[in-house]
């Protein structure tokens, strides 16, 4: 533990609080996971992990690195917009397939297609 | 006095980023449906790559943010293929 102790104290308690921030907002995502009921609704709670826990841990890694080397460090800027733009992505792909396999399945709760909309044979159309 | 404060932080972080895994990992195993098993891993990669960092920040290694960065970029793709999967039932048409 030599190089904690030449961070200042200054640099030490943002970091503190910046990090249980983030991983508090984490751990509450993961919660939602087991807590909500239907997908469509866990669709929505890892996402928080994703951005805030993301933004909040990375911009600590930044302070810690940037302070005990001196000089300024850009590299997770790269993880946190990597992160920030695939992560939409990513769910918007997995709710249109569940989307798809439930109007397949004809389960409850799930919206029809609309009158006027062309049926696609691809199921790419929601 | 603020070494310790920022020790036993990052222990706190650690142990409260492994309980998001514990969560994302039950949501894995037990998910009733496909997409529940593939968005359980969606949230354990991201919670995985903030562990990583936060070793990196405990030991000062800029290794760890390497293995972050390729856990983002490989868990992203694994993520759509599966996606892809679910709805396709095949990966490349």
């Amino acid at each position: 533990m030599s190089h904690l102790t030449d961070l200042p104290a200054w640099a030490a308690i943002p970091v503190c609080i910046l990090l249980l921030l983030g991983s508090g907002i984490t751990l509450i995502g993961s919660l939602g996971l087991i807590r909500l009921k239907t997908f469509y609704g866990r669709l929505h709670a890892p996402t928080l992990g994703a951005s805030a826990g993301i933004i909040l841990i990375c911009l600590a890694s930044m302070i810690t690195f940037a302070v005990l080397q001196n000089r300024w460090i850009v590299h997770e800027i790269l993880i946190i917009v990597f992160v920030v733009v695939t992560t939409p992505v990513t769910l918007m792909l997995l709710g249109q397939s569940a989307l798809y396999r439930d109007r397949i399945e004809e389960n409850d709760g799930v919206p029809r297609k609309a009158a006027g909309q062309q049926t696609d044979t691809t199921g790419m159309d929601i | 006095m603020s070494e310790l404060f920022i020790i036993w932080s990052i222990l706190a972080s650690q142990i409260l980023l492994s309980l998001a895994m514990g969560c994302a990992l039950f949501r894995m195993v037990r998910g009733p449906r496909a997409q529940d098993r593939i968005l359980g891993l969606d949230a354990l990669y991201i919670n995985a790559m903030l562990l990583l960092l936060t070793f990196g920040i405990r030991t000062a290694n800029t290794i760890y943010f390497e293995a972050a960065l390729i856990i983002a970029l490989l868990g992203f793709v694994s993520s759509i293929a599966f996606a892809k999967f679910l709805m396709r039932g095949e990966v490349i048409e």
